[in-house]
């Protein structure tokens, strides 16, 4: 054969010039061009964190402390969680304003539950509760319709727990917030992708409406308290044992190392595309050593009056946070589910005609969004140890959205990961906390995350710019 | 003559109070190029919207391998063996090769993917069509140009083992040389014994790959007929004026919209 017939093995070889063969530099300066032609993830938030842990480091000295950081850990984990199922609703380029207040209506629930001893229809009184049920067994309907089984699933598990009229017990009562979470993702599902409805005005409408029956379910004035509770009060405020901690670094960091090493050489093998064996293991090794470090720190007593008491271990929140991570990411990635939401959130119609369901997609979405807020909402009710009319309003969903934006999920849609959320968690989490600690106020505060916001909005806008131009 | 392997008898379609389609009949047969030309707004899309299941047709008869069919959806469309290369690009700019590709078809067990199967697969068929030029299958299709989009939208015709494939307009956007590797992309899926109908508006074109050209007139099927027995004036009266000598319609001037 000459080179001017092309033969089959040629052919494969023009695709794969960059299977295996890559050098390192190749990777890297590959990886550069990425982030010049637009590509930049989470990196710009990656480098405003760095940059907000110095200046909050050398203008205040509690910044840098095990025990702040330990603090700051709890006060950000509920925002960075609703954040986390937002990124699937960014992710098809909708939005859902209702996020906040939705679980706000979640963690009434829950606190009702609690505070009533498990008397739901005493606590809600007979048309509150009957409304209740009924919007219950129409999301179940919901579900059904557009087949989302599991959404149908959680949304009867609350219909059961309402009807059993269980005791009060945490457990039950988490999986209450969480199922009518999942209820309430259902209804908002359907309205945009079976009626029509943009998300926008339907989620503007339920910020509205799930406010209002936070209101109704507490009553004006009042609040909940869940501090009672062991388990509540544990899940933002308590802490794994030494022990439990490193077991926790071994399952987590250890897994982490099999998972991506293993799927490396996989790919090696089989002579698909990979990047350089250096590169993977360089980040296995810097993600281990550096939760090794974390988890000893956090093992070490960081209580402010270490004589009086001790505070060991890693927060709950850490596990909490990472479980959701590990699933979402999998979920993204590696299922036929996430590949369709990363399509129709790309182009609808290409995804539309090759055969993808987009209405479930797109009602699935809300779910989980929804399922996950409760999540969160679970997570900053323990922090407070309460739960107020006010559960879920304010700031809570913009930060949310504020989280998935900075850490680099795309309002255009298409475009995200669900580590993008915790990492954009992670800056804005870091804004209040050294802003609260320099204590500037409640106004500087709100005014600098909204620049924040703005500044990271902008970042996105402007390099899906740049990679219009240069087309990546 | 084989027997075809697809055919449109009689089929119209509305949007509204706008009657698209009027009464059309087309033959497509294995082996076959079959070229589906008219003007701008003919309703050419429209036929291959139908048979693809994005349209639902009003009334008419789609026959595939013998048998009457309903296509209500892509899926069901895709599942006969029928494949479509639109127009407007079907393509996920933030998906790559391999996953476009693959899309609503994705290989692995219980909903999680098997990414080594299907890569090794999408590179296998490229190489099959020797298609050269892209770097990786793990390109983002945004960074594709024109020619190379168009490729992977054929590729993906390929890959599924499909019967029938319709291109609308593949060349449309594409230069001399991508036009000539497109062209002869879809001479060797006829070659292969695929039923092919391109649409195109180029002539030289059609006269090129065509072993018939079927011409719309104002959503009308005014001949179908070999390419053999055509000259390039005939089927340019056909499409203007829908009629050319004694072929075309009766009374063109009577045709509306
Ligand atoms: N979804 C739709 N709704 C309403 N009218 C439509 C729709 N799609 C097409 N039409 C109309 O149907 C007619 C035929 O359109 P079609 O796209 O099939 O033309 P075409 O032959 O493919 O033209 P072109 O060569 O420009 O691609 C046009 O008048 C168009 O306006
Ligand atoms: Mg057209």
């Amino acid at each position: 054969m000459t080179a001017q017939t092309p033969t089959k093995n040629a052919a494969i070889a023009d695709f794969g010039i960059d299977t295996t063969s890559r050098t390192p530099a190749q990777a890297l300066r590959d990886y550069l061009d990425r982030v010049r032609g637009g590509e930049l993830g989470s990196l710009p938030a990656l480098l405003g964190l760095l940059l907000l842990v110095i200046v909050f480091t050398v203008a205040s000295s509690t910044f840098l402390t095990l025990n702040n950081l330990a603090n700051l850990l709890a006060q950000g984990a509920g925002t960075t969680i609703i954040a986390m199922g937002l990124v699937f609703v960014l992710l098809l380029g909708e939005i859902d304003l209702s996020a906040g207040t939705a679980s706000g209506v979640t963690a009434a629930v829950m606190a009702l539950h609690f505070v009533k001893n498990g008397n739901l229809l005493g606590g809600m009184g007979n048309t509150v509760f009957l409304v209740f049920v009924g919007l219950l067994v129409l999301a179940v309907a919901a579900a059904l319709w557009v087949r989302i089984w599991a959404g149908a699933a959680m949304a009867a598990v609350a219909i059961v727990l309402l009807a059993l009229g269980v005791p009060p017990d945490p457990w039950l009562e988490m999986l209450l917030a969480i199922c009518v979470g999942t209820a309430i993702g259902c209804l908002t599902g359907v309205l945009i992708s079976k009626v029509g409805i943009p998300s926008f005005v339907v989620t503007l409408a339920l910020f509205l409406a799930w406010n209002g029956v936070v209101l109704q379910l507490i009553g004006n004035g009042g609040t909940l308290s869940i501090s009672q509770s062991p388990v509540l009060f544990a899940v933002a405020n308590g802490n794994l044992s030494v022990a439990g901690s490193w077991v926790l670094f071994v399952v987590a960091a250890g897994g982490y190392a099999a998972v991506v090493l293993s799927r490396h050489f996989g790919r090696v093998r089989k002579g698909l595309v990979a990047l350089p064996t250096v590169l993977v293991g360089s980040k296995v090794a810097a993600v281990v050593v550096a939760s090794a470090v974390a988890t000893y720190l956090f093992t070490v007593n960081r209580s402010p009056n270490p004589d009086r008491i001790t505070i060991t271990g890693v927060p709950y929140v850490v596990p909490i946070i990472l479980v959701l991570l590990v699933v979402g990411t999998f979920v993204l990635d590696r299922t036929r589910y996430g590949r369709h939401v990363y399509a129709v959130g790309g182009n609808t119609e290409a995804a539309r005609r090759a055969g993808v369901n987009v209405p479930k997609i797109r009602m699935s979405v809300f779910v989980i969004a929804s399922s996950v807020a409760a999540i969160g909402s679970i997570v900053y009710s323990s922090k407070v140890g309460s739960v107020d009319p006010n559960a879920g309003a304010g700031n809570v969903l913009l930060f949310a959205v504020g989280a998935a934006v900075i850490g680099g999920t795309s309002l255009f849609g298409g475009k995200g990961r669900v580590i993008n959320a915790v990492i954009g968690g992670a800056v804005l989490a870091t804004v209040q906390n050294g802003l609260g600690l320099l204590s500037v106020g409640p106004a500087v505060i709100n005014i600098v995350t909204g620049l924040v916001l703005l500044l990271a909005a902008s970042v996105d806008a402007l390099s899906r710019r740049r990679a219009k131009a240069t087309g990546h | 003559m084989t027997e075809p392997i697809l055919e449109l008898r009689g089929v119209n379609k509305s949007f509204g109070p706008v009657h698209v389609l009027h009464d059309v009949d087309l033959v497509v047969r294995p082996g076959e190029v079959t070229a589906l030309v008219g003007d701008n707004g003919a309703g050419k899309s429209t036929v291959v919207k139908s048979i693809a299941g994005i349209h639902q047709i009003d009334s008419g008869e789609v026959v595939f391998d013998g048998e009457p069919v309903h296509i209500p959806g892509p899926r069901e469309a895709a599942t006969l063996g029928i494949e479509v290369v639109y127009q407007d690009l079907a393509l996920c700019d933030n998906l790559d090769i391999v996953q476009n590709m693959f899309l609503g078809r994705e290989r692995g067990k219980g909903g999680f993917l098997d990414e080594a199967d299907m890569e090794r697969a999408a590179r296998e068929t490229l190489a099959s069509l020797s298609v050269r030029t892209v770097k990786s299958v793990r390109t983002q299709v945004s960074s594709l140009s024109g020619g190379q989009r168009q490729t992977v939208a054929i590729a993906k015709a390929v890959l599924w083992n499909s019967k029938v494939v319709l291109l609308d307009e593949p060349t449309a956007a594409l230069g001399v040389a991508q036009t000539r590797q497109v062209l002869d992309l879809v001479r060797r899926l006829a070659d292969q014994g695929l039923g092919v109908v391109l649409i195109s508006h180029n002539m030289n074109d059609v006269f090129e790959v065509a072993d018939t050209i079927a011409t719309l007139y104002l959503g009308r099927m005014v001949a179908q007929l070999p390419t053999r027995d055509l000259t390039n004036t005939q089927v340019v009266e056909l499409i203007t004026a829908g009629r050319s000598g004694d072929i075309g319609l009766a009374k063109p001037e009577v045709a509306t919209v």
